[in-house]
This record gives C-alpha cells, structure tokens and sequence, in this order.
C-alpha cells in the first residue's frame, strides 16, 4: 500500500506538456518554431516560461515587444493562478499537449494582472499562503516563522525542490490532534461558466458534532448544482489536480495532501464531457 | 502501551471495570454478588462482596500460572535384589524432598485449594544439569547425601531420581473465594476494607503481593505468602495496632497509611524486603484537628487524604526515608474517596455527582497534578441493543454523562422515556433503602447516628447521598454495639438482608439508563496510565474517530478506504496520460545546487585526538540519471593552512548517532572507513541541529541509491547496543559464490525505535524485544525518532518507550577495628564504582545513557546478582577484583554490592506493542511465498523461560492473535526455528532441546527431545537453518582462543537457493585504526555440505548487539552443483539426524 507521502511527490511532479505557439499577428523576421515544455502543474505561468520567452525573443524585434501574455483558445491565462488549474479549468479532456498561444502585444488589461518581475509572484504566492495560515491556525504558524523559511518556501517553489519546500511547509500542515484538523480548510471552488472568479467561505474540517466534513460535504454546503443526484446523469466534473476525488474523501486530508503549494485546495467545478 | 484496567463499583455493587484502550464501562458480570470494595494490581483484582468474604480475580493470561511439585525417589543397591527401594534404617525416606530429610509420598501431594487442578500425571525427569540421562532419569552416588553422577560405576551403592508433576491454578478471570482463615481457625470478624501493593518492595520473587485487610472490628490483617505460583497467598496474620482502624491504604513500594476510628491517621514504619509486614505504627494528625480524616489512599511517594467533610488532603514530603511526610496540603475538590494508581497517578470519586475523576498532569515532579477531570464514558448496559447502536446514540450518550453539551441529551431524553417503567421500580426500589440516606450531605457528621439498619455504602443510592463513610464507621459502630457473642450472626444477617435489597435494585436497574451513573469505589491500582497517556475517556466524540484511526496492527480502514485507493489510482492515471509520452520534452525548471551549510567540531584523524572546529556543507545536485547526489565537506585549518576532507553521498555506509551525555555526536562511515574502524566523528552544537543534519544526510544518502519508503521484505536488521536499529537492503551479490560483494559496502540506514534484539522472516513479519522486555510488532512504516517529515511515513508511526537499569557497585573492605568501611587501601578501586571497577560511579554523579533517557526510580539495591547476595545485597571475596559469592567466610576482605536505577526512555518508530507478556527470545519462520492468510510459525521465550508459541500470525495480522504456552520441565532462554518447521531451543541450564512433529496442523508440536551438547559444553544461543543448526556456547572465548567469541548469531538457510547465510556479531575485531567490539560478521563460503564455512568478512561495527538476515532469501548467483539442488528433507525429521554443528575455527 503506497503511502500518503507519495501523493504529496505526485501532486509537486504532476508535470502538464505544453505546446507554445507565437500568435500569428505577431510580427517576427522569420517563422516562429512552436517550443515544447513540460509545465509543473504547481507553478506559476511567468515563473516558469523564461525559456519560451527567449525562445520567441530570437525571432522578433526589441520594439515589437511588450509584457508577454499567454492565451488558450481565446481565454488570457490568469498568470496568478497555478498552472494545473489554468489546464482543469479550460483545457480538461482535450488532447495533449495544451497548446498555449503566446503574445506579446494588446496585453489584456482587463482580465490579467501585470507581472513584470519574479518578486511580484512571490509577494502573491506568499500572501496566499499568509490567508491559508489565517484560516488554518489563525496565522500563528506563518508569524512565527523566521524570515529564511519564508524564502526557503518560495526558493523550494522557484527552483522545484520538493525536499526544501515542504521541510517547512510540512509546520503548516499541522494540527493539534485533539483537534481533528485545522480551523477552517482554505479553499477555493472555480466555475468556468460563471462571471464570479471563484466561490470561498469559512468551512470546517469538523462538524459540530464530530463528523468529518468530505468533499461532498463542501459542495453540498457551497455549490450543491455539482453534485450530481443519483438519477440524473453527471453534469460537472469535480477536479483537483486533474483527478476527481470520490465525494466521500475527508475535506482535512484533502487540503493536507492535494492543496497547491499556496497552501489552497483549488477545486474546479467543469461541464462533464457529454460523449 | 498494553491495555490495562481500571475497576469501579458503583452504588449497586456492580463490579464495572474500564479499559485504557476502550471507551465503556463493561460490567463484570462474573461478579454474581454486589462488592463493597475493590483493589486492583495489573494481574488480579481483590475485592469484598457484600457477604464480606475476599474474593480474588486472576487475570487470564495466555502463560497459565503453573507450579512444579517435585519428589525424590531413592534406592540402595544390595546384593540379593540389585537395587532396590529396601533402604537401610539410617537411611532417608523412600520417597523424599530433594535434601531427604523431609518424607514426600507422591500421593502426600494435595492441591492447596479447589482452584487448582494437575495438568498430568507424575513423571520422571531425566534431564540432569543439561545432560540427557540414561532410560529411567536414575543419577548414582556412593552414598546419600552425595555428589550424584549420571554414570553407575562399580561403588555406587544408591542412586534416586526425580519425580515432577505440574499443578495449575484454573479459577482465572472469575471471583474465587478466599477462606478466611487466620494460622488459628477462622477469622473473628468479616472484613470491610481491604489493600494490596507492595510489589516493588523486592524485585524477586515475582508476583509478590501485600494484602492488607480491616475487620468490622477495626483489626487489621496481614495475608503473606502470595506470590506469582500462590496467587491467593497463604494465611491471615494480625497485626497489633494503637487504635481502631476503619480503612487501609497500600502503595506499590512500601508506603502504608490506615486512618483511625478517631480520625487520624497511622503509618507503618519498617517495611523491608525480609519484613513485608512492617514493624510499627506512628501516628501522623488529620490535616484538619477539627475534622477528622475518613479516607486515605497512598502510592508510591504519594499520600491523598479526604476528610469528613470531603476535602482532599495532599501530604508533602512523602520519601522511601520519611514515609510520614511533613505536612498537607488542601486540594481543590470535593471527593468521596481516592484510589492512587500505577505512576502515582490518582482518581477519585466526587461527593457532589458520584462521577469518577481523574487527576491530570500528575508527573514525578508534579505529583500533586493539575486538575480534576471526570471520566465520561457510558456504561456498556447504557447503550442498550435494540435501541439505536448507530455512533450517533453513542455520541449522545457521551455528551450527556460529560454534562459538558446540554442540548445533546434530547436524544438520551428519548431513551428515557422509553425506560420509563424500568426507571420507576428503580426509583421505588432506591426510596426503600433511601430513609437512612436523608441527612444532609452538609451536615451528616454533625448527627448523632441514624437507626441500627444502615446500608454499607455500596448500597447506599440515590441523589442527595449521604457521605458514605460516615455511614460506614456508624455500620461498624453498630456492630460494636451489639457486641462481640452475636456480632458473627448479627452482620451476616444485616448482610443478606441488604444484598437481597442490592440484587433487587442490581437486576432491574442494570439496562435502564440511570440518569447518572453513581460510583461507590474505584480502584486504579492496576490501570497502567501516565500524564503523557492518551486517554479516550475524556471526550468520546473525537475518542471515537482517532480510535478509528489507530485501531489495528496491520492495515487500518483510512488505509484501505474507497476514496483513497481512488486517489492513488487516478494519479497514477493522470501521470501516465500527462507525463510519460512527454518524457522527451523539456523540464520549464532547471535542476541546480543546493547547499546546506553549518559548523560543527570534528574528532580529528590523526594525533592528538582533539574536537577541532569545523565548518561542514552539504552539496546536493542531480545526478546523470535523475538520482539526487552530493558531497560533504569538512573544512578545517591545519597549521593556519585551509583544508578540507570530503565523502561522497553515494559512498557512505552508514550515519550512526553516537549520543554521549557531553556531545551531540554522529559517525560517518564509508567502506573504507569501515575497514579501519575509525569513521568521520562530528559534534553537533544542540541536539536538534544533530538530528536535523542526520535527518537530511540520511534522506540524501537514501536519494543517491534510490533508496525510499519502508524497508524491503529480505530486508537485513541489525541493532546497535544503544538500541538503535538500522535496516541495510541485501544485494544478491552478497552470497555470490566464489566472489561476494564484501559486507562492508552495505549501506545501512536507520529506522525510528528503541529495541534490543529483532528478528524477522522474508515475508515481512519483524517482531523486535524491548530491553524492558516489551515485545513489539513492526507496523510497516518507516521513520520516525528524529526523522520527521519527509523522511517519515505519517501512517504506522507510534510512541514507543523502553525501561533499562542503570548499575554502579558499592566496593567495601573489611579491618580489624572497624569491620567493613568505606574506606579502602590506596590501591583499592573506587568505594563507588562501576562494574570493572576502573571508573567513579557515584550515586550523584551517574548519569543516564544518554540525554534521552531520564531516571524513574530511586536508587535501589539489587539483590538478583548472580551468584546471590546477603540480606544487605553484599557479595564477599578475598579480595577485589575474583569471584563473589553471596554468604561471608572467614577469607573475605572485601565485598561489594550492586545499586540499580531504573531509567525510562520514550521514542517513536514503526512499532507498535504485543501486551502483555515480556519476552526475552523470538524467533520467525523465514518461509518462502506464503499467502495472505496462512499461519505463520512464531515462538518466543517469556522473561520467565517460558516457551511460547504465537497464534494467528499472517501477513494482515503480523502480531498475531494469541499465545499458546508450551510446557518444559525448566526455563528456556533461546529459541530458533528453521526450515521444515524444526524448532530448536536452549534451556537456562544450557542443554539443547528438539521441539517434535511441529507441523501447520499441530503448531506447537507435542514433545521434546532432549540433544547431547557438543562436547558437554553449556550452549547459550541456537539459530536453525534448513539443513544445519547453529550454536553459540557460554565461554565464547574460551572456545575460539583467538579474538572470536560470538554475542549473537543469525542465521538463514532456506529455499531452493540453498543459500546458507551465517552472520554474527563479534566480540572485538582488529581494524588498522582502532579495535571494535561488536562486529557484523559475514560467514563465507558455507555451503549445505560445508556447513563451516572458510573465513569471516568483516562489516559495520562496533557497537552493534544484533543482527537477523532471516528476511533474505534473495537468490545468490552462483553456480548450481546438481548433485545438492534436492537435498531437501521430508518434514518429520528424526531429531538425531539433525547435524548440529558448533563453529570451531581450526
């Protein structure tokens, strides 16, 4: 029997292959070769398209260039959220790899954030993380953390290292036992056809009378139209991490071992496929 | 933690008792009669019914309680009739004790009660002092008394040989009546309180109980003689006393306190080893000289004491030298009664709600704890079958005894209601026996007593309840009054009339709800709990869930549940379709350095060795094929010239904590280093920072060889002699025939626990002994100790603790003027020493092994040296350092005498406890593939010498069900089963025993052969292969006369591999740095048909105490010799044919 450890690795190493092809307005001096990358599914778009940036960057000129931007079939890339959700969200059950489409012009002010350096990801990846503690344990891990392991928590996400990063993180994921887990569970529940960005609230792990809240739980509590009844046929799928979790999982364990490095439980709520 | 109990009547007189890991009251419904009081120890319960006769509980245990009768049958030899059992009139008796003074017919042996049966008929013994004897167990002398031979030879004129018969006590887990009958005839008076402790008085014989009795009369009584093999003792003395007692309290040591008619309270002074029963009484105030005491209850080195108007009193200054303390102190809390348990800890009973409480945060240095806390669990009787047994109705019940959830109790309200006819006979019932009961609690000292007919305090109910005690000294007052000539009569009278009563209330109140459970009496003697212990009492809705989570040695349902495998089979899902035909593509991130980087002092290589400054880094970077590698650098000055040392990651052996009580010191071995004995030593400034670097330098050691998760099934285990273990994965080429893999590339790493020897088969089954004896059950995990995190599985990691004694000697000389003193000649040793008697060991200045250990016991004298001791625990010789022995002579100058302190260690690891037995040997069958289901052969040997076979050991359940005790004719001390089911085992005299016809259908087999030792030599560990057996004998030393002489061997031989494995530790290997005692050995070149092997490869070492390759049957390549690939055997081996073979090395 594998144990739990070994999902945490699957969920850091969950990899997405992905094809990035310039936009075809774009003005280049020559062809644009499409460049090839295997994505983490826990990182941030900017953070890890450095490559892809260079790769383009050699077929274009300086003035042509503006603040690059990433697109899938017509929808701007949130770079702000981690990548494997970007894929549940809007690239679920088609084939691979996703093809992405790169610009670098008309950057859309509307939809995405600007990111013009590294540190701006941190100062979001940390204050996700800073929310998730507040729900978890009302800050008290993340305040009394030092500085450095701060910056080992965002050095382990930047240069992928599973060990570095959850030698500290693994302090804010726990909880007393008497307890049975943390205060509330930090998640987010995103809706592709909805114009709401995402749907958070304050849930407890526990119920007041001891049960353990699961996933079911959670979706019955905040957006019971995903659960499907038992005679009707599946209309949504429920994603985590591109699997769908059975609804009887336990919320805790959930948020323990499949919420992003932020430290969020990011759940997709997708029109199931209809063939 | 094994399960313990603790017990608790309540206002009915029905026995409950409640267990550590359970969370309800199971009603004892073997009690036919009501009790008034109990008093546990862990393996019995006393207690008196309301007849006021003492009943005793054994606890069942899978090693029944047996007793060797013994008789000798003697014989001289004559001309006419050769010999024969015609003695001459000078002559001892026919039959006769050992000595023949004493005139012992076989049929002269009677049970000593109805609780005990023969388990067979008498038999003759015909071992004698290890040694076979010839048909007949007949052993020869000259004359009686005599030397007695086995050999007859011409002047041997008698000859008498040993009859055994074993008696067994059968009345377990049920209430046994004891007689009361005092050394003259039955006893004056019934008794009405009672006491037993005093077990840590002496550590041998075990078993050993105090039980203290008061009379109606207030006499107490003093029952000797119980012991582990007389567990109902033997006979009631009295003992003289200043006053009139009412109630009596002993502790675990030798702390008696009994409270006074009066009020106050008497203390017994002079309690020893050789005077169980004390010699004095002093009287010690109630804290309170207005009102006087009416309970106390004592422990260890503590004194509770609750006073007539339910305040509870602790006493300070409570020591084994002061047993009357210095003074009280008042405690929160209003109580009936308190019972002092195991670990001082403490429990009480609340005047207010009749709940029972338990003392938290009571430490050794806290003793007077915390707070109150009541234990709120239902009653088994509470949740009644056919009402709704969902954990819903459960919860209820819980909420509404805590009294803490108000708005819960709508669900219990149902129930009532329900109950409702039930609850008013109930209520009738109580208003019957209630008019006694009506003083006012706030003043029931103040009234003169009520009428003659008073209930004894068990059946005393109902809310508004009086104070018990003040009910129960105007009970005995009235016995009192009626006086001595009709008092017998008067009371039982009294008696059946109010257990009529009781029965009534017993029968109809047992399944409705009360809505309050009332106790009358708790005992917490035997409950083994302590301020770390996780008790489910407290709060049964998250008591409930984690008992769900820790509920079973093998595979627990979180594991096994739907939504999990779920998971585990959609990642693997998704990383197929997302990851593995993209293999070609790149990574987004750049795989780059890591580098940790501290300081630490090294131990330096060359000399003087000193601890020099260093600073130490650890550089990890990704290997060629994607595995994780790394250096580590130590950088040094030398003659103020930068330098530096290096170890590849890939290279170390082995990360060995060296924890000493001035440095947080860790070793680092390659091969190399190995081989010269002399690691890289580096000190740590704290301890966590060792154990971080430890932590991350074995999970990057781990990385670089693809090493991660629990260890394999052919894993090898060893254990070094600070109990550490260490795992090393076997490589095939380790038994390669001609060239193997030499074992000191083995990597080892380190695995979370405490043991002191493991042994385990190839399918996985690894059973480890504590030093404390503890048997404990690998639960599949790995990490744990100091590894935290990721190095760590989260599942199958649990607390785990040991208990070893710590020894220092006392050395006197003896002079003319002054007899024995402490003072010594200039060229004496030390007047406190250790046991070489090089090195000072003061009792102030010894110190546990290491910081992780801490004292739990005082020092003590330690009467079980071997060789024996005086009453004083002194052992005389001529002179030091030769040979002791335990009686003085006119030749002995000097004499020493061993002090043992206990200390407690607490870990955790992949472990988890097989209660209750200790054990001292184990041993697995290493069979090949077995199924899921299929019995596993285990034998153990208890701390007794007991052999024990395990039942209902599978892969699923590794800890197996229960024991099944093989009988011998005397103490075993190793045990080793090998191929075919051939069970092979060592007896404490050193003889050597063949277990037969063991086979799946008949698990224990049915009787032993006894096999000649090799050239009569005492044998001290065996371990059995398929075809060989292997021992090792007492002197090691002095049968290999060079530097060999085995600790401990492990052997394996098995499957068609005929791969036969001989590991051992060695005492003292020579490397080119140093000598290291304690040594992994590798036998090379033993073959089936060459059972001794050519020569010793030398491994990790020293230090190390154990090791078990019985996991291993990973096939060696070599090359097949066809003429040996069927040697195997049919499984019915005639014992003789089994070669046994002692290693002699040329």
């Amino acid at each position: 029997m594998a144990d739990d450890k070994d999902v945490l690795r699957d969920v850091w190493f969950g990899r997405i292959p992905t094809c990035f092809t310039l936009y075809q307005d774009e003005v280049t001096e020559r062809e644009a070769e499409p460049f090839y990358l295997l994505l983490p599914r826990v990182s941030y778009l900017t953070l890890v398209t450095d490559k892809v940036k260079k790769h383009f960057l050699k077929v274009m000129k300086a003035e042509d260039v503006e603040e690059i931007w990433f697109e899938y079939e017509g929808t701007p890339l949130k770079w702000h959220y981690p990548i494997g959700l970007l894929f549940d969200l809007h690239a679920s059950n088609t084939s691979l790899p996703w093809s992405i489409t790169v610009h670098f012009k008309n950057f859309p002010e509307r939809d995405l954030l600007h990111c013009p350096c590294n540190s701006v990801i941190e100062a979001h990846f940390m204050s996700s993380i800073k929310e998730a503690d507040a729900l978890k344990h009302k800050s008290q891990v993340i305040n009394d953390m030092q500085k450095k392991d701060h910056k080992q928590l965002w050095m382990g996400l930047q240069n992928d290292k599973f060990d570095q990063f959850w030698a500290i993180n693994r302090k804010l994921m726990e909880y007393p036992t008497e307890e049975g887990g943390f205060r509330y569970i930090p998640f987010r529940i995103y809706l592709t056809m909805s114009d709401r960005p995402f749907i958070q609230k304050l849930f407890r792990p526990i119920s007041p009378d001891g049960h353990t809240h699961t996933l079911g739980d959670l979706l019955k509590e905040v957006y019971p139209v995903a659960i499907a009844s038992d005679d009707e046929a599946k209309r949504y799928q429920v994603v985590i991490h591109g699997i769908e979790p059975l609804l009887e999982t336990p919320l805790q364990w959930l948020s323990e071992h499949l919420s992003h490095p932020d430290n969020f439980l990011h759940i997709s709520v997708i029109p199931a496929p209809s063939d | 933690m094994p399960v313990s109990l603790l017990w608790a009547v309540d206002v009915y007189g029905r026995v409950f008792s409640l267990s550590t890991g359970g969370q309800q009251w199971e009603h004892c419904c073997d009690a036919v009669l009501e009790f008034k009081r109990l008093t546990a120890v862990q393996q019995c319960c006393w207690g008196i019914a309301c007849d006021h006769h003492i009943y005793l509980n054994v606890h069942a245990s899978d090693v029944p309680i047996r007793y060797q009768e013994e008789a000798y049958e003697n014989q001289r030899w004559n001309p006419v009739d050769n010999f024969s059992d015609r003695l001459l009139p000078s002559d001892r008796w026919q039959w006769s004790d050992i000595t023949g003074l004493e005139h012992k017919p076989l049929d002269g042996f009677l049970l000593p009660s109805t609780n005990w049966e023969w388990e067979g008929d008498w038999y003759i013994d015909e071992n004698f002092g290890g040694e076979p004897t010839e048909k007949g167990g007949w052993t020869y002398a000259i004359d009686f008394p005599a030397t007695y031979t086995i050999d007859k030879k011409w002047n041997s004129c008698v000859r008498r040989r040993r009859w055994i018969r074993y008696r067994r006590y059968k009345a377990t887990d049920t209430w046994a009546k004891i007689p009361s009958e005092g050394q003259s005839g039955p006893l004056p008076d019934p008794f009405n309180d009672i006491s037993c402790g005093g077990w840590e008085i002496s550590e041998e014989p075990r078993g050993r109980l105090s039980l203290w009795a008061v009379s109606l009369q207030g006499k107490v009584w003093f029952r000797g003689g119980i012991h582990h093999h007389t567990p109902e003792g033997m006979s009631w003395e009295e003992v003289s006393l200043p006053g009139e007692v009412v109630q009596i309290s002993c502790g675990p040591g030798d702390l008696v306190w009994a409270v006074l008619w009066e009020g106050q309270l008497i203390v017994r002074e002079g309690i020893t080893r050789d005077c169980p029963q004390g010699s004095s009484w002093v009287v010690v105030d109630s804290p309170n000289p207005e009102v006087g005491t009416i309970h106390v209850a004592v422990g260890v080195s503590v004194v509770w004491a609750v006073t007539k108007d339910n305040k509870v009193w602790f006493r300070r200054g409570i020591n084994s030298h002061n047993p009357c303390g210095s003074g009280w102190i008042g405690m929160v809390g209003e109580m009936v009664m308190i019972s002092v348990g195991l670990n001082d800890q403490v429990w009480a009973i609340s005047r207010e709600d009749r709940a029972v409480y338990f003392r938290q945060g009571v430490t050794s240095t806290e003793l007077s704890g915390k707070a109150w806390k009541a234990v709120s669990v239902p009653r088994d009787g509470d949740i009644r079958p056919n009402s709704s047994t969902s954990t819903s109705s459960l919860h209820s019940a819980g909420c509404f005894f805590s009294g803490e959830v108000r708005a819960q109790s709508v669900m219990s309200e149902d129930s009532d209601t329900e109950a409702d006819p039930q609850r008013a006979v109930h209520e009738v019932g109580a208003s019957v026996s209630s008019p006694p009961s009506e003083v006012t609690p706030g003043d029931a000292e103040a009234k003169s007593p009520p009428p003659a007919l008073v209930l004894s305090p068990s059946q005393s109910g109902g809310p508004g309840d009086p104070q018990w005690s003040t009910v129960d000294l105007e009970e005995a007052q009235t016995h009192l009054a009626v006086g001595p000539a009709a008092g017998r009569g008067d009371s039982s009278d009294t008696c059946s009339l109010s257990s009529v009563v009781t029965c009534m209330l017993g029968l109809e109140g047992l399944y409705g709800p009360d809505d309050h459970p009332l106790w009358a009496w708790v005992s917490g003697g035997g409950c083994a709990v302590d301020c770390h212990t996780q008790l489910n009492w407290f709060n049964s809705v998250t008591a409930l869930t984690s008992s769900i989570q820790a509920m079973s040695l093998s595979v627990s349902p979180a594991q096994t549940a739907a939504w999990r495998k779920q998971i585990f089979e959609q990642l693997n899902e998704r990383s197929k379709r997302e990851i593995d035909n993209f293999k070609h593509y790149e990574q987004a991130i750049e795989q780059s350095v890591w580098v940790k980087k501290g300081t630490m002092q090294w131990w330096r290589d060359w000399k003087p060795h000193k601890w020099v400054d260093v600073r130490f880094a650890l550089e990890q970077f990704s290997g060629p094929e994607g595995h994780k590698d790394g250096i580590v650098f130590l950088y040094y000055n030398f003659n103020e010239e930068k330098k530096y040392l290096h170890a590849f990651i890939n290279e170390v052996t082995i990360l060995v904590p060296v924890l000493n009580d001035s440095k947080h010191t860790f070793a680092i071995y390659t091969a190399e280093r190995t081989k010269q004995r002399w690691p890289i030593k580096l000190a740590a400034a704290t301890e966590m920072e060792m154990h971080d670097w430890l932590a991350l330098l074995s999970v990057s050691c781990c990385d670089s060889r693809g090493i991660q998760g629990p260890p394999s099934k052919q894993a090898i285990w060893s254990i070094t002699c600070k109990g550490d273990i260490f795992v090393s994965e076997p490589w095939p080429s380790l038994e390669a025939c001609p060239y193997p893999t030499p074992c000191d590339q083995m990597f080892w790493r380190q695995v979370g626990g405490h043991l002191r020897l493991v042994e385990c088969n190839s399918v996985g089954v690894v059973w480890g002994l504590g030093y404390d004896h503890t048997a404990w059950v690998y639960t599949g995990g790995y990490g744990g100790g100091f590894f935290q995190g990721l190095a760590s599985s989260t599942d199958n990691i649990f607390t785990q603790t040991d208990v070893k004694s710590v020894y220092i000697y006392e050395n006197q000389r003896w002079n003319p003027v002054t007899g024995y003193t402490s003072r010594g000649l200039p060229t004496d040793r030390y007047m406190w020493s250790d046991a070489t008697g090089l090195h000072e060991c003061t009792k102030a200045s010894t110190k546990p092994p290491s910081p992780h250990w801490t004292w739990v016991t005082e020092w003590a004298v330690d009467y079980g040296v071997s060789g024996g001791t005086d009453r004083e625990g002194w052992q005389y010789a001529a002179d030091f350092p030769t040979s002791y022995h335990g009686y003085k002579t006119l030749k002995d100058f000097v004499r020493r005498r061993r002090w043992a302190r206990k200390c407690k260690l607490t870990t955790t690891g992949p472990w988890q406890e097989v209660p209750p037995i200790p054990l001292s040997d184990v041993t697995i069958l290493p069979c090949g593939d077995q199924s899921v289901v299929e019995q596993i052969p285990l034998w153990a040997i208890s701390n007794k010498g007991d052999v024990l076979c395990r039942l209902g050991v599978t892969l699923l359940t590794p800890a197996g069900t229960s024991w099944l005790h093989v009988g011998t004719d005397q103490p075993f001390k190793s045990i080793s089963i090998g191929g075919a089911s051939q069970v092979w085992a060592i007896a404490r005299d050193g003889s050597a025993f063949y277990r037969g016809s063991v086979s799946t259908q008949n698990p224990a087999g049915d009787c032993w052969y006894h096999i000649p030792s090799p050239a009569r030599q005492k044998l001290k560990q065996v371990s059995v292969g398929r075809t060989s057996v292997y021992t090792v004998d007492e002197n090691g030393t002095e049968m290999f006369p060079r530097y060999y002489s085995f600790a401990r061997l492990s052997v394996y031989v098995f499957n068609v591999a005929l791969s036969v494995q001989v590991w051992i530790i060695a005492d003292k290997v020579q490397g080119s740095h140093s000598l290291s005692c304690g040594t992994v050995c590798h036998r090379l070149g033993v073959q089936p048909m060459e059972p001794k092997g050519q020569a010793w490869d030398y491994g990790i070492g020293g230090g190390w105490d154990h090791i078990t390759v019985r996991g291993n049957n990973i096939e060696a390549p070599r090359v097949r010799m066809p003429s040996l690939t069927d040697a195997l055997r049919p499984p019915d081996i005639s014992p003789k044919c089994c070669p046994l073979v002692v290693f002699d090395l040329q």
